[in-house]
């Protein structure tokens, strides 16, 4: 791929002086200020130390279209904006790094274990498509015959599902991995143990109160997931935030036996089988819970009845970063310029956005409207 | 490779990739399987190097094997039985066995 990356030496690596300071090293922090450094900026990112909840650890990896934007018809859009801008990304943080994030857009499927489940399938996705200003894109239902052609090991429950051609899956591990390899190559600056406290605005910029000392930077990106809501306060924007959580289970690593994901299983390229989806109110991720666990469990079987007798090898629970009404915020502050806010669920499908997208809006000092205006907190 | 040391028990007959093995009874599968001489009952999932049981108390995860169909079973935790069929096991398990 042609690609012009800049790569830049620092004369003075303490220097604590940047173009863009970005706060939260997670997927958000880490894509924008991926998107950022390769453009040439000066860039420090700012983060918690190993104990800090991060979704980006914790996470699914579907890089995923189907259902989503119902409601917010601009989301659809946005979504698929990523998922094609996606293998490009792929193949650059590849390139940069030498590390493969196993990122395939094989088409995806939401499974139905009864007509009931089918019919309301059905309903959800024709009130998607039936939205005005909404793109339109290939998502359909499928009966039990095609998808059997498809994913062989459906049990006889199955009814029916949706597939999409757009949805796919990634290492997400790998990609976080990658991005902070890719950051440090590009270099930027990942400054752990920097808990932001207080931001001030200072002549040409803002200044971040951390632990660790001040940190100055001419523009500040808050992508602390769901602490921008503490922070966002302190350059004048909001991000009003209702935490959730979020339970996976893990199988030992298989041979390959499922081609396509599924919205809530799937085949990671190690062979292990990821089983999750659960959604429950809470910003504590200690603890998890039997008996949503046995529900996902009992589902996956029911998809997957080969998966009878596989060992489960971890189970695990994520805190998702959640606007309060489940859709992306973009803004930059009216009050303090050169202030923005990011965050959102679907992190991983979004990644590439935030590079390629967010980051160069950023690095010329405004949001363009006419592509991120529908997600400003203003509607709050 | 190995030898066995004490008294002979009474021996169980196993098959180890379809051939016949005499075991002794209370030999764990990974017991009976170096006892036969085998050096390698495994394969590793990423780069498929040969493996052996190693700690022989059920920590390691060296010893993999299929038992009765059923894969990824620890050898060592596992006493043979008349019958037993076990197969030494290529890479990653399949689902469904
Ligand atoms: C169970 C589960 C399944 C999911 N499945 C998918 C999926 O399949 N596909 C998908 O696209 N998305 C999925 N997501 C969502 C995705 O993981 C998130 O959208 C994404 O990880 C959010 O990244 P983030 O960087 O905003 O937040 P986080 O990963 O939470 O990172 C926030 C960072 O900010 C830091 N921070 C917080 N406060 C401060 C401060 N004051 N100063 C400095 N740093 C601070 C934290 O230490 C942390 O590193 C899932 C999430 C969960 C929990
Ligand atoms: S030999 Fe170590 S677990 Fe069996």
């Amino acid at each position: 791929m042609a690609m012009t990356i800049q790569q830049r030496d620092y004369a003075t690596p303490q220097r604590r002086d940047y173009d863009t300071v970005v706060v939260g090293g997670g997927l958000l922090g880490a894509s924008i200020a991926w998107g950022l450094a390769r453009g040439g900026e000066r860039v420090a990112l700012l983060d918690e130390g190993d104990t800090a909840i991060r979704a980006s650890r914790a996470n699914f990896a579907l890089v995923w279209v189907q259902s989503k934007g119902l409601g917010m018809p601009e989301y659809a859009g946005w979504t698929i904006r990523s998922s094609d801008a996606w293998a490009g990304f792929a193949a650059e943080v590849t390139d940069v790094t030498g590390l493969d994030v196993a990122f395939e857009r094989t088409g995806g499927f939401s499974l139905c274990l009864s007509e009931r489940e089918v019919e309301h399938r059905a309903q959800t996705l024709k009130r998607l498509h039936n939205q005005p200003g909404i793109v339109d894109y290939d998502a359909k239902m499928m009966e039990r015959s095609e998808i059997e052609r498809m994913l062989p090991a459906i049990g006889p429950e199955v009814v029916g599902g949706s597939f999409c051609p757009l949805d796919g899956h990634v290492n997400s591990l790998r990609l976080l991995r990658a991005l902070h390899t890719g950051l440090a190559k590009l270099g930027a600056h990942y400054l752990p143990d920097h808990r932001v406290d207080a931001i001030a605005q200072r002549a040409g910029g803002f200044a971040l109160m951390t632990g660790a000392g001040e940190v100055r930077a001419a523009k500040v990106v808050l992508a602390a997931g769901n602490a921008n809501m503490t922070l966002a306060p302190m350059v004048g924007l909001k991000a009003p935030m209702r935490p959730e959580r979020g339970q996976i289970i893990v199988t030992e690593r298989l041979q390959p036996f499922l081609k396509h994901p599924v919205v809530t299983v799937r085949q990671t390229d190690e062979g292990t089988v990821m089983i999750g989806d659960s959604k429950e109110e809470g910003i504590t991720p200690e603890g998890t819970n039997m008996g949503i666990a046995a529900v996902e469990a009992d589902r996956a079987l029911r998809m997957f009845p080969v998966l009878k007798t596989v060992n489960v090898v971890r189970t695990w629970t994520g805190v998702r970063v959640m606007t309060q009404d489940g859709f992306p915020i973009y803004d930059q502050s009216e009050t303090h310029p050169g202030a923005f806010v990011a965050c959102c669920h679907s992190g991983v499908t979004l990644a590439a956005n935030h590079a390629l997208t967010i980051a160069p809006m950023i690095a010329k000092g405004a949001l363009d409207l006419d592509i991120v205006g529908a997600f400003s907190a203003k509607r709050f | 490779m190995f030898q066995r040391v004490g008294k002979s028990e009474a021996s169980v007959i196993i098959s180890v990739d379809g051939t016949r093995v005499t075991a002794r009874a209370g030999d764990t599968v990974a017991a009976a399987l170096l006892a036969a001489g085998l050096t390698s009952t495994r394969t590793t999932p990423i780069s498929g190097t040969p493996r052996a049981p190693y700690c022989m108390m059920g920590v390691c995860f060296e010893c993999l094997v299929t038992i009765d169909d059923v894969g990824n079973r620890q050898g060592c935790l596992i006493p043979v039985s008349e019958g037993m069929r076990v197969d030494t096991q290529k890479g990653k398990r399949e689902a469904g066995r």
